[in-house]
C-alpha cells in the first residue's frame, strides 16, 4: 500500500491557501452582509449561499467555463501569463475560493451581527473611524466565529473532489488532490491503497477539527459572548 | 502633571485635587430642535422636541417610552433626524436645511450608555485609553491615569472589564467618555442600578469634574428623587414632546400636566367633574369618578378657573392624606371621607396602604401610626385630606 503523499501535500496547500485567502475576502464580504441596510442584500446573500446547496460539478462546470480561454477572464489570464488558468493551481484555488466561500463568511457574518450594537456605538462616540470599530471591537469580539469560518472553509476545501475535477483535472503535482488520488484508486480496484488514503484524511480533518473546537472553546470562554 | 492639556478645548483633563483653581471654563451651549419618526411594530412615534442644555446638569425626565434615548441617539448622531439642527455653540452637528450630518466619530459628544457598553474584551485602562488614539502613548498614558484618579478606580487599571462590580463599572464609564475631552455629555440613565449613597458619589465626581470643564450635561432619568438631587433644570418629556422645563421645584411641584403629576409624585390621580364653585371661599367641589356602584366622592379643592360641569384631573400625594380610627372631629381640613383598608404593606420605613372609599387612593404613614392605630385590612378608617392637598389637572 503505497500512499501518494504528493497528493496529500497539494491537497493541504490548496486548503491553505483557499482558508488564508478567505480569511481576508471574507471579512469585508461579511461585514458587508451583516451591517448593510441594502434593502436587495438578501440577493446577494443567496448568491454565497449557492455554493452550499449547488452539486460541485455544476459550480465546477461554470467555473471550467469561466477560466477558459473563450471567456474574457481567461483570456486577459492567457495575455497575462501565456497559459489558461484551467487545469492549474490557480485555478484550482480560484474554483475552491467559490466553492467554499459561505462557509467562510456565514459564520463571519453571524458573529460580526452578533456584536453588541450598543460598542460599536461606543466605539464611534469615542472618536473611532468605522474602521478601527471593526479591528478593535467586532473582530476581536468575533474570534469564536472566525476561528469556525476558517476552519470549514479548510475543511471543506481540503475533502472537495466535483470541483477539483471539473476544474483542475487529474494533473499530479498540479492539481490531483487527495480526494481524486482516491477516486483513481478505486477505479482501478486498488481498495487497500484507497483505504489507506481514505484513512489518512480522515484522521487528518479529524485531529485539524478537533484542535480547532477546543481552541474555539477556550476562545468561548476567555472572549465573552457579550 | 506637568502637561496634561487637550489639544481642542485646552480645559484640562483634571484630577480632582485640581479643581480648586479658579478657571471655570465656560461651555458651550447645546440647541437643538429636531423631529424624527420611528416606526415600530404596529405603531407610529413622532419626536418632536425643541431644547436647550447650558454647561451643567440638565434633566430629561420622563417615563420609559417618551422619547428620552432617541433624543440622545439624535445628538451624538446614532440616529438621523428627519428634520432640525443640532448645535454646540456655533458648531453645526446636524442641519436638516444645509445637508450638514457630521459623523458621530467627529461630534465630540461624550455618551455614557445605560447598559455601559465596557469594551469586555480589553482592561479598564484600555477601555479608557479608546478614545485617545490619536495621542502619543505618552501623552495617552498620562491623561488616562489623571482620569483615572479623578474617578478613584487607579487600582482597577489592569483588571478585565467585565470583571468589575456595577459602581465601579460606571466609573469607568464615565472616565472613558470625560477623558475624550467631550464638548457635550450624555447620560443615559448609568446610575440607575446603583444604591444611593455609591450614586452621590459618582455624582459628586463628575461635578467636580464639570466644574473645571463646565460643559452641558443632558442626564436621562425617570426618578423623581434624582430630579431633585441633580437638576438646575430639568425638560420633562412625554410621548415625544417637550411638556415643562425650568427648576426642579417649579415643574415638579406645580405640576399642570398629567404625565408631570404621575412622574412627580402623585401616585393618587383621578378623574374629576366640576360639580360646583365657591368663588367667595376660595374652594370648588369636584366629584370623583367612582368604580362600580359606589356612592359619589366628593372633595373641596381650591378654586382654578373652570366652570362647572368641566373636566379635571385632581392629584393627592400619598403622604399627605391621614387615616383616622374614628371620624375625626373639629377639623379644618375640609374633606374627610370614609373608606376601608385593603392591603397594608411596608417599604422601607414607610407602610403603604391602600383604601377603598368609592374610589382607591394609597395612603402612606409610618410605621409608629401603622402599630398606634393597629391598622390591618379591613379596618374601617376616615381619610383626610386638605384643601390645598388636591392638585388640579387639565385632563
Amino acid at each position: 500500500m503505497t500512499i501518494d503523499w504528493q497528493a496529500f501535500w497539494l491537497t493541504l496547500q490548496l486548503a491553505v491557501t483557499v482558508s488564508a485567502i478567505l480569511l481576508l475576502l471574507g471579512l469585508p464580504v461579511a461585514y458587508w452582509i451583516a451591517f448593510s441596510g441594502w434593502r436587495w442584500k438578501f440577493l446577494v446573500e443567496a448568491v454565497v449561499a449557492l455554493p452550499i446547496v449547488l452539486p460541485p460539478t455544476v459550480l465546477g462546470f461554470y467555473v471550467l467555463v469561466a477560466l477558459g480561454a473563450r471567456s474574457p477572464l481567461g483570456r486577459w489570464w492567457i495575455s497575462l501569463t501565456g497559459h489558461t488558468l484551467a487545469f492549474t493551481f490557480s485555478g484550482l484555488v480560484i474554483g475552491s475560493i467559490l466553492y467554499s466561500l459561505p462557509f467562510a463568511v456565514q459564520p463571519f457574518a453571524a458573529s460580526f451581527a452578533g456584536v453588541d450594537r450598543r460598542l460599536m456605538a461606543a466605539s464611534a462616540t469615542l472618536g473611532a473611524s468605522p474602521l478601527r470599530t471593526f479591528f478593535r471591537v467586532i473582530v476581536p469580539l468575533s474570534v469564536p466565529g472566525l476561528i469556525t469560518g476558517t476552519a470549514l472553509s479548510f475543511a471543506h476545501t481540503m475533502g472537495e473532489f466535483g470541483v477539483v475535477l471539473m476544474v483542475g483535472g487529474n494533473i499530479p503535482g498540479v492539481t490531483r488532490t487527495v480526494s481524486i488520488d482516491i477516486y483513481d484508486r478505486v477505479q482501478a480496484s486498488d481498495y487497500a491503497g484507497a483505504n489507506g488514503t481514505a484513512l489518512v484524511l480522515l484522521a487528518f480533518c479529524f485531529v485539524v477539527l478537533v484542535i480547532v473546537y477546543s481552541l474555539n472553546r477556550k476562545a468561548w470562554s476567555v472572549g465573552p459572548a457579550k | 502633571m506637568s502637561d496634561a492639556r487637550t489639544i481642542e478645548s485646552g480645559a484640562l483633563a483634571a484630577p480632582a485635587s485640581l479643581t480648586s483653581r479658579n478657571n471655570k471654563p465656560e461651555g458651550a451651549l447645546l440647541a437643538a430642535r429636531l423631529r424624527k419618526r420611528m416606526a415600530g411594530q404596529g405603531h407610529e412615534f413622532i419626536l418632536d422636541v425643541e431644547f436647550h442644555a447650558a454647561p451643567g446638569f440638565t434633566i430629561l425626565f420622563g417615563a420609559s417610552g417618551a422619547g428620552k434615548t432617541t433624543l440622545l441617539d439624535c445628538v451624538a448622531g446614532l440616529v438621523a433626524p428627519d428634520a432640525g439642527r443640532i448645535a454646540i455653540g456655533e458648531r453645526i452637528l446636524f442641519d436638516s436645511s444645509q445637508g450638514a450630518d457630521v459623523a458621530v466619530a467627529k461630534r465630540r459628544v461624550g455618551y455614557v450608555f445605560q447598559d455601559l457598553a465596557l469594551f469586555p474584551h480589553v482592561t479598564v485602562e484600555q477601555n479608557v485609553q479608546y478614545g485617545l488614539a490619536h495621542l502619543a502613548q505618552a501623552e495617552r498614558r498620562e491623561r488616562s491615569s489623571a482620569i483615572l484618579q479623578a474617578f478613584r478606580i487607579a487600582h482597577l487599571a489592569r483588571r478585565w472589564a467585565r470583571e468589575i462590580s456595577g459602581g465601579e463599572s460606571q466609573r469607568v464609564a464615565l472616565a472613558r467618555t470625560l477623558v475624550t475631552d467631550p464638548a457635550v455629555l450624555l447620560l443615559d440613565e448609568p446610575l440607575a442600578a446603583l444604591d444611593a449613597p455609591t450614586k452621590g458619589k459618582i455624582i459628586d465626581d463628575l461635578r467636580e469634574w464639570n466644574r473645571t470643564h463646565g460643559i452641558p450635561i443632558l442626564y436621562v432619568t425617570h426618578s423623581r428623587e434624582e430630579v431633585f438631587a441633580l437638576g438646575e433644570r430639568v425638560i420633562v418629556l412625554d410621548a415625544g414632546r417637550v411638556v415643562a422645563e425650568g427648576t426642579p421645584h417649579d415643574v415638579m411641584t406645580a405640576p399642570r400636566q398629567e404625565t408631570v403629576a404621575q412622574l412627580a409624585g402623585f401616585e393618587n390621580i383621578f378623574d374629576a367633574v366640576v360639580e360646583s364653585a365657591h368663588p367667595e371661599r376660595g374652594t370648588m367641589v369636584c366629584r370623583l369618578a367612582t368604580t362600580g356602584h359606589a356612592g359619589p366622592v366628593l372633595l373641596e379643592t381650591p378654586l382654578v378657573r373652570a366652570g362647572v360641569g368641566s373636566a379635571l384631573r385632581v392629584g393627592i400625594r400619598a403622604g399627605d392624606i391621614l387615616l383616622a380610627t374614628s371620624r375625626p372631629q373639629g377639623l379644618s381640613a375640609r374633606n374627610v371621607i370614609p373608606g376601608r383598608i385593603t392591603s397594608v404593606e411596608q417599604r422601607d420605613v414607610i407602610v403603604s396602604s391602600r383604601v377603598t372609599c368609592g374610589v382607591e387612593m394609597e395612603v402612606h404613614l409610618t410605621l409608629a401610626a401603622r402599630d398606634s392605630l393597629q391598622l390591618a385590612p379591613g379596618s374601617e378608617v376616615w381619610l383626610v385630606i386638605k384643601t390645598h392637598s388636591c392638585h388640579l389637572m387639565e385632563r
